[in-house]
């Protein structure tokens, strides 16, 4: 077995046919940054244009361009899959598995998104222009009334769906067959936990997705009439099937986040997750709820008030398991010896802002007062809160933390702090002001607005622009530490930090747990 | 709610809402609206009450979560060498974290169900009128069993001038149109809200009204306001490029004013019907012809048909040429274009004028006239 320890291999071969998990993980950490500022830059666009009242820099043709591929890029092409990169470098490093157990597959789900996201961006550049219904993109208008790019989109839907399908598979075949001997399910650090539960929502929902284009792509060029009434269809249809994934969508989306919170926060606070088996549960009951909420984002289209009273009470159980995930947290800090190094406060910023955003979650789930709120600012506002705050800043935590595991060197910590306060106090700019010109009256998507919520608007764009050029320092920061940061080779880079990760030479060796660690029960979950 | 409990909750909010204000004020010299308005309704009301309870209660929840967080940042820092400790775990107050907000969320359930089965009451609804939504302008219909139906479309009324910003924008900037739907004060209102094309909805917030618009589906909502005045909405659900142009303006007068609107709208219907049947002469049909054009043409085919978004009418060759190919495109529109089909956006006097109008106008000079017949026959086929 001489090339037992064989390393990477050399130049873009390395890359292209990579089946090592880090290796993948890297990739999908860089790609969704590179998304994550192309969909940033469109957001720069619509905050732009917003301004100032009036139509200043683009038509309104292509602000809807904009507000839909900023939405797409954001869900599909930065949050999804900057997790799942964090999966890949993360999950065999903590269950004491050597790899991924499906490499070859791992390969390709991320190969293929490259390409599918250059071909989405390209619609910009076709006749007609790109999508422009929204990330939601409701029927009619996006089958009837679409441009003929719509096409492109659908195939493009159908890709990410494929790639998001085999990297759950993966994950699930990973964590139920590669775990280290001891570490059982209950002993799993609750970041591999909460990435299990998405893997199964994954699975269930994208299939659904995959079925609405479907029809949309029947409806567009096979004369079927699923989403026309004229055809003994009907448009309401597509947001049923639409939210019956779009909202366990939401939860794919920070159930990861909160696993990455509860894995920094006792590593910060040097005091064990207060509740482990309670995190677990309430976890697994978000999920289950999850899939008989969908129709909260529908309570104007005019269902029977019975379906209205289920989907709003359904909605409101939410805030229990949530309300016991932000409990546990605080009871973590609680009485912890508490250091505020840069992945804590961006923890301590998700907890702030996610809990504001769960408030404005539990405000929408009323449907009669949704009745004011639905499609104003106000949802905006809610779902920024915690997207962003949520997703993003629990992104940049988990950076900040295993950063030095992965290259064994240091980022710069005083530009780490500076990064956080900047997008904490730029966010805030942004995105709660869009609460008050919510309630006030103002919809969302529209490129031009009455001159009563001026005010807030140009506040809310300062604030973007300021958001915006922090991620360029967290740019910088990361860089500068791969190429030059301060070199540590201690395991344990965080004093406070447990888990399997922690006990391997740093930075990461190319290959880990070839043979599987003994799992010391004292320490086996953080 | 009980009265003290109410109070409770206003005192808790009573900072929250200063901030808001503060910000407001800070913002600019005019405050600027921070909250939702309760409006001219009764429903309105309750829904803004049912909006401040839950935000109070939040805003309550929030201040002991965060307080016991910042305390807990401030005092058991490792820099201040407080020593962790290392509980974890304790069935009896995971439980009470469970059950309390379960109880919570009853106690928020009940006025939220009450309300919401109180805007599902259609019942007993004194008129109705059918709202329909186009891309992108709203149709409003007075469905009455006696006497003549009334119908108008109601466009945005803001020019293009102030939009791109070449003159100065005026107070309703974005918020007008050419003509406000117009209810009767204290009275229950039915709408019946459809479209035309793709899914709008109906929204004007100080009514107390939020409904989709699907095509090939008629949704119910209602409202009675308790105030006369002019509100104002805009289509919330994004329906294409110019979502954000199509206002809502609703006029709420007195009933005695009320029905002399309705009485002067049914007298023009039975004219218009009357007209159908007359034959015009040149310079009537150009008279009418160019007030429908400045109204329904202009803004994408210029003042002196010069062509704009829309292509020139002064010598096109349709507005030169064959007078079938010109009533098509007038009637049908042009598909995958800008150009919309006017035939149920316009009478057939109004079409027959501004055909007419088209082609004897800017230069054209074509010499036939269109009469109504001939567009009523056109449509029929």
């Amino acid at each position: 077995m001489g090339d037992h320890h064989h390393g990477p291999a050399k130049g873009l071969s390395r890359w292209l046919f990579t089946t090592n998990h880090k290796d993948i993980g890297t990739m999908y950490l860089w790609f969704s940054f590179a998304m994550f500022i192309l969909g940033g830059f469109f957001a720069m666009i619509i905050r732009a244009e917003l301004f100032q009242p009036g139509l200043q820099l683009v038509d309104p043709a292509f602000f809807n361009q904009m507000t839909t591929l900023h939405g797409l890029i954001m869900v599909f092409g930065a949050i999804m899959p900057s997790f799942v990169g964090l999966a890949n470098w993360m999950i065999p490093m903590m269950i004491g598995a050597p790899d991924m157990a499906l490499p070859r597959m791992n390969n390709w789900s991320f190969w293929i998104l490259p390409p599918t996201f250059l071909l989405l961006a390209s619609t910009l550049f076709m006749e007609g222009g790109a999508p422009a219904a929204g990330w939601t993109f409701y029927a009619p208008l996006s089958t009837t009334y679409a441009p003929p790019s719509v096409t492109y989109f659908i195939f493009c839907i159908h890709v990410l769906g494929l790639s998001s399908i085999m990297g759950s598979i993966n994950i699930i075949a990973t964590v139920m067959n590669m775990r280290a001997p001891g570490m059982t399910y209950m002993k799993m650090p609750l970041f591999v936990w909460t990435w299990l539960i998405t893997a199964f929502l994954l699975v269930a929902v994208m299939p659904v997705l995959a079925g609405a284009v479907t029809m949309m792509l029947m409806d567009v060029h096979f004369g079927t009439s699923f989403f026309s009434a004229a055809g003994g269809g009907d448009p309401v249809l597509f947001q049923h099937v639409f939210w019956f994934f779009g909202h366990p969508e939401v939860y794919i989306i920070i159930l990861p986040a909160f696993g990455v919170v509860s894995q920094i926060i006792p590593a910060f606070s040097r005091k064990p997750l207060f509740g482990y088996d309670s995190m677990v549960y309430a976890t697994a009951s978000i999920a289950f709820l999850s899939f008989i909420v969908w129709a909260h984002h529908m309570y104007t289209v005019g269902m029977p008030v019975a379906g209205e009273l289920f989907f709003m009470y359904a909605t409101m159980l939410i805030a229990v398991p949530t309300g016991v995930k932000v409990f546990n947290w605080i009871t973590t800090m609680w009485r912890g010896a508490l250091s505020f190094e840069t992945p804590m406060l961006f923890c301590i910023g998700f907890l702030v802002l996610f809990t504001i955003g769960g408030f404005t979650g539990l405000m929408l789930s009323i449907a009669p007062a949704d009745f004011q709120y639905h499609d104003s600012y106000f949802v905006v506002a809610h779902f920024h809160y915690v997207m962003v705050a949520g997703a993003v800043f629990s992104m940049s935590a988990a950076v900040y933390y295993w950063l030095p595991k992965w290259c064994g060197r240091m980022y710069n910590e005083t530009m780490g702090k500076t990064h956080f306060w900047i997008s904490f106090i730029g966010f805030n700019l942004t995105f709660f002001p869009q609460h008050f010109v919510g309630l006030a009256g103002m919809p969302r998507r529209i490129p031009d607005y009455a001159l009563q919520f001026a005010d807030f608007n140009m506040m809310s764009s300062i604030g973007a622009f300021i958001y915006g050029a922090s991620q360029i320092l967290f740019l910088y920061n990361v860089i500068a530490t791969i190429v030059a940061g301060k070199p540590t080779s201690e395991e344990k880079v965080w004093d406070g930090a447990e888990g399997l990760e922690w006990t391997i030479p740093t930075p990461a060796p190319y290959h880990t747990f070839e043979t599987p660690p003994k799992i010391d029960p004292a320490h086996a979950h953080s | 709610m009980c009265f003290e409990a109410k109070r409770l909750l206003k005192l808790a909010l009573g900072p929250v809402l200063m901030l808001m204000s503060v910000v407001a004020l800070a913002s600019g010299g005019e405050a600027s609206q921070v909250n939702m308005s309760p409006g001219a309704t009764q429903v309105g009301e309750r829904i803004y009450d049912l909006h401040m309870i839950i935000l109070g209660i939040c805003t309550i929840i929030g201040v002991l979560v965060f307080g016991v967080m910042f305390y807990s940042i401030i005092y058991h820092r490792k820099s201040k060498g407080f020593k962790p400790a290392h509980f974890h775990e304790s069935t009896k107050v995971e439980i009470a974290w469970t059950v309390v907000p379960f109880l919570i969320l009853i106690g928020m359930a009940v006025p939220a169900t009450s309300t919401l089965l109180e805007i599902y009451d259609f019942e007993d609804a004194e008129m109705d009128i059918l709202i329909t939504g186009y891309q992108w302008k709203w149709k409003y219909e007075y469905i009455n069993e006696n006497g003549e139906n009334v119908s108008f479309f109601s466009n945005l009324r803001t020019p293009q001038s102030e939009i791109y910003n070449s003159q100065p924008k005026g107070e309703h900037y974005l918020l007008e149109v050419d003509e406000p739907v117009v209810i009767p004060v204290d009275t229950k209102v039915r709408f019946l809200v459809t479209a035309n094309d793709v899914i709008h909805s109906w929204w004007v917030p100080e009514l107390a009204v939020k409904k989709d618009a699907i095509p090939g589906f008629i949704n119910e909502a209602w409202t009675r306001a308790s105030e006369e005045g002019i509100f104002r909405g805009q289509c919330a659900e994004l329906c294409g490029k110019d979502h954000g142009f199509m206002p809502i303006v609703v006029n709420v007068v007195s009933k005695a004013e009320y029905n002399d609107w309705l009485a002067v709208k049914q007298a023009e219907a039975a004219e218009i019907k009357e007209l159908m049947a007359q034959t015009f002469t040149m310079d009537e049909l150009m008279e009418r012809g160019e007030a429908v054009y400045a109204r329904a043409c202009l803004a994408c085919h210029g003042a002196n048909g010069e062509g704009g978004v829309g292509k020139a009418i002064a010598g096109s060759p349709i507005a030169t040429g064959d007078l079938g190919t010109h009533l098509d495109v007038g009637i049908n529109g042009v598909p995958g274009t800008a150009m919309q089909a006017f035939g149920g956006q316009l009478n057939d006097v109004e079409m027959a004028a501004v055909i007419t109008y088209q082609r004897n106008a800017f230069g054209n000079n074509m010499g036939d006239t269109v009469q109504p017949i001939d567009v009523y026959n056109y449509k029929k086929g």
